[in-house]
């Protein structure tokens, strides 16, 4: 009986996600000043692009769903981006 | 497998219900998306106006707490996808368990999070009840554990509903489970796994600012 194991990418997913969870904790103690912040973000978001494409089986799937998928993302990016553009244009 | 009783009348087949139940969840995942999006437009406003006091505040979350927390939700992502993929009547027991423990890694990640606000509370960091930190960054500070709180617990109560989701499917596919179900656990797991992307992300704004510097 084999049908109860997990596919070999669920587990890669899974190994993966806790390497860069010890990988992104070590970088929050290197002295990189500004760059500390882009890293803590650039490593959650490939962290949430795991889940997405894997755990959510984005990877599987095409057209409408990813269209839906890809709304709510969109939606935030008109969020953030307008939201902030004051506070980080302002002199 | 078995189908207890047909697709509703609005549906073409039993595939078209499944992908229009996935379409659902995410229209609903996109909502919640911009709930915890407005939440971390304002950090990152808050966060711009004080960056001393929100680096300070970082400093002050219990990072092995919050690491912990990340691994045992990552771990019970893994544990809910792998009971989707080898969702059958054949592996019903194991499908089960999976769940089970999946709903347990909840509960500690929902422990932890109370521990840690118990010692935040023993620390008087929290706003509006007992917050008593003094000195130049006190204001931001204040701010960004407003943020904390209000982040952590709309967070928490996402994961009381997942727990109570997961149990629940847990008891209904112990036994003869249809495609009906496999459907709802489908959904179920987007929901968790949404859930899970939405801590990575608090995890990154709150845990992790402000450690390289003192």
């Amino acid at each position: 009986m084999t049908e109860w194991r997990p596919p070999f990418a669920l587990v890669g997913a899974w190994l993966g996600l806790l390497a860069l969870l010890a990988l992104t904790v070590t970088l929050a103690y290197a002295p990189l000043g500004a760059a500390n912040a882009v890293v803590a973000l650039g490593i959650g978001t490939i962290k949430a692009m795991l889940v997405a494409a894997i755990f959510m089986e984005l990877r599987h799937r095409s057209g409408l769903t990813l269209i839906f998928a890809g709304a709510g993302l969109f939606w935030l990016g008109i969020l953030l981006w307008l939201g902030s553009m004051d506070f980080l244009t302002r002199t | 497998m078995p189908e207890r009783s047909a697709f509703a009348p609005q549906y073409a087949s039993i595939p078209h219900r499944d992908h229009t139940a996935e379409l659902g969840m995410w229209v609903f995942i996109a909502t919640e998306v911009l709930l915890f999006g407005g939440l971390v437009l304002a950090y990152f406003v808050y966060r711009h106006a004080f960056p001393q006091g929100f680096a300070a505040g970082s400093r002050h979350t219990e990072i092995v707490i919050g690491t912990a927390n990340t691994a045992v939700l990552l771990t019970s992502s893994f544990l809910v996808a792998w009971a989707v993929e080898i969702f059958s009547p054949v592996t019903a027991k194991i499908v089960t368990w999976l769940l089970i423990a999946a709903a347990c890694l909840g509960l500690v990640f929902i422990m932890l999070k109370g521990i840690e606000y118990s010692r935040e509370y023993d620390e008087h960091l929290v706003p509006g009840i007992d917050f008593q930190l003094a000195g130049p960054k006190a204001n931001g500070v204040q701010l960004f554990f407003v943020f904390y709180f209000v982040a952590t617990a709309i967070h928490a109560l996402h994961m009381l509903i997942g727990i109570c989701l997961l149990i629940t499917l847990a008891v209904i596919c112990r036994k003869a489970p249809t495609t009906r179900h496999h459907t709802a656990l489908h959904s179920a797991a987007l929901y968790w796994h949404f859930v899970d992307v939405v801590w990575i992300f608090l995890f990154a704004l709150i845990y992790l600012p402000g450690r390289s510097s003192s």
